[in-house]
């Protein structure tokens, strides 16, 4: 076992050696612009670039020509939800989306409502899951998009999409889904989820950075959006800009690989996940998983070691690589929004941590990771006047603290 | 991204552990926010015919260098009289530790949790004793 250990797969994972492979041509032999036209280079790029748009399409249940790429999820999510915003104005200027979205998303309803969009947020369940009443309720005649995310990148936890792209269709409302989580690790179809439009990205699932895909329904109904990047009218004029032809190939065959070992490897993954979760459980009281268990990524363990701050765990256990919601490991100084929006209070959320299992984890490794974190968290345990407290019975949430 | 010593205060923290609350020569203080990511409990024993701060324990919920800027207090407090406690300012630490600006706070929160178990000891010994010790000089 070689250390340090990568578990943060949420972040971004490797790239699959056989990825790798597939790309390697097309750095220095098959160098053409998939936009030239009148030479065999231009072809050959062009060949790869519908290859891989037939790969991710067959993933996700789409049609080749309805996969527009771009450099990532962000950028996907910036055009699905601004295009729709522009080309749908006389519509309407309303999109409801929920509180634990990513930031790609929720900075774009923010830069769009100094646009003049009003946008809706849904609070989450404390399951973290959206009601799907409260998604009826808000959807008004001004409603022109519905944007919920697939699976939480923090939490894991899996919106009930079909059943939300079911309400939006009845309501004539258009569904953008971030799949960036989702799409490769469980089953993504957007004929059966009525998905309109959906964001993918290649590093969340051994492929390159800097590659990703939005799919752009045609039929039932056709979705136009205003390109965000103009120029040469690439991508049906969505997106204009050189394709990345090695990024695109390697999206693709990071699909058909996810496409052909998602039944195995979502098992395995599902196995180490809970075989860590149950060695912590049993190990440590005060333990607290955060979302639901029964809706969730096979590979995500999002768990709060009450009493114990994150970043003093992250600290102890500096050989092995995951997150933590604490506000000290954040730019802003804030915990996690989407911990806090689970409503489970901010101690919580300083005390959480994220293990992003992936294809390269062993169980070995997980046998590690379980029995250090078991071993830094008494540790803290000893040190955290909070933990003294709360075997001494007295209750922390009717302490008066001198805050500072 | 840690300096040397908050890793060594992070890896061997001094004096851990607690003193009974209710003894009149122990001053407990206890300082932060669960919400806030750090709580620092400091405790000192103190001699009260001398004044002088013979023992001290810490317990912090925090991050590591919350940690180290309550394991360094109190091993700066030892051997102080209480007066002299007080002394110790949060750039005293600051420039011990090497702490970054993100994490000053830590050390204004330990200078914090002195202050208040100097102040808690003097309002115990002002109450048990009709002539508090004065510190000798």
């Amino acid at each position: 076992m070689k250390l340090p250990i990568y578990m943060d797969n949420h972040a971004t994972t490797p790239v699959d050696p056989r990825v790798f492979e597939a790309m390697r041509p097309y750095f220095t032999e098959v160098f053409g612009n998939s936009a030239s036209r009148n030479h065999s280079f231009g072809w050959q790029a062009e060949d790869a670039v519908e290859k891989s748009r037939k790969q991710i399409a067959a993933l996700i249940g789409a049609n080749s020509k309805e996969i527009v790429f771009t450099s990532g999820a962000t950028e996907s999510n910036n055009l699905a939800i601004k295009g729709v915003f522009d080309m749908y104005a006389e519509k309407g200027n309303h999109i409801i989306t929920a509180a634990t979205e990513h930031k790609a998303t929720l900075d774009t309803c923010k830069h769009l409502e100094k646009m003049g969009a009003r946008v809706t947020y849904l609070a989450v369940q404390q399951n973290g899951l959206i009601d799907l009443d409260q998604l009826r309720n808000a959807i008004t005649d001004k409603t022109i998009l519905v944007t919920i995310m697939y699976a939480n990148n923090e939490i894991g936890v899996l919106q009930p999409v079909a059943e939300i792209g079911k309400i939006a269709k009845e309501r004539g409302v258009l569904f953008h889904s971030d799949a960036t989580q989702a799409v490769g690790k469980v089953p993504v179809n957007v004929i059966s989820d009525n998905i309109d439009i959906l964001s993918i990205s290649a590093h969340k699932m051994y492929g390159p950075k800097g590659v990703g895909a939005l799919y752009v329904r045609r039929r039932n109904p056709r979705v136009q959006l205003t390109a965000q990047i103009d120029g040469g009218g690439h991508e049906r004029g969505m997106r204009s800009g050189t394709l990345n032809v090695t990024g695109i190939v390697g999206l693709g065959a990071a699909c058909a690989i996810a496409q052909a070992e998602m039944p195995e490897e979502s098992k395995r993954l599902s196995y180490l996940r809970d075989k860590l979760k149950d060695r912590l459980l049993a190990a440590l009281d005060e333990v607290y998983i955060n979302g639901t268990q029964e809706h969730r990524l096979p590979n995500n363990l999002n768990i709060s070691f009450a009493y114990v701050e994150g970043e003093s765990l992250l600290m102890g256990i500096n050989d092995i690589a995951v997150s933590s919601g604490s506000a000290c490991t954040s730019a802003t100084l804030e915990p996690s929004y989407v911990l806090k929006a689970l409503g489970a209070g901010d101690d919580l959320a300083h005390s959480s941590i994220r293990f992003g299992l992936g294809r390269f984890n062993t169980e070995e490794e997980v046998d590690y990771v379980a029995a250090k974190v078991i071993d830094v968290v008494r540790k803290l345990r000893e040190l955290s006047p909070l933990y003294e407290m709360h075997k001494e019975g007295i209750d922390l949430s009717k302490v008066v603290w001198a805050a500072h | 991204m840690y300096s040397d010593k908050v890793l060594d205060h992070y890896n061997h923290p001094r004096n851990v552990g607690s003193f009974d609350k209710s003894d009149p020569t122990v001053g407990t203080g206890m300082v932060g926010a669960p919400e806030c990511g750090d709580v620092m409990k400091l405790q000192v024993k103190v001699n009260p015919e001398t004044g002088v701060i013979e023992d001290a324990r810490f317990k912090t919920f925090g991050c590591g260098s919350a940690i180290a800027s309550s394991s360094l207090a109190t091993e700066w407090l030892r051997g102080r009289t209480v007066d002299e406690a007080l002394e110790i300012k949060n750039t005293d630490i600051v420039n011990e530790l090497s702490l970054p600006p993100v994490k000053i706070h830590c050390s204004v929160l330990a200078e914090d949790a002195i202050k208040a178990a100097i102040s808690d000891y003097k309002k115990k010994a002002g109450s048990a004793q009709p002539a508090p010790a004065a510190a000798q000089a």
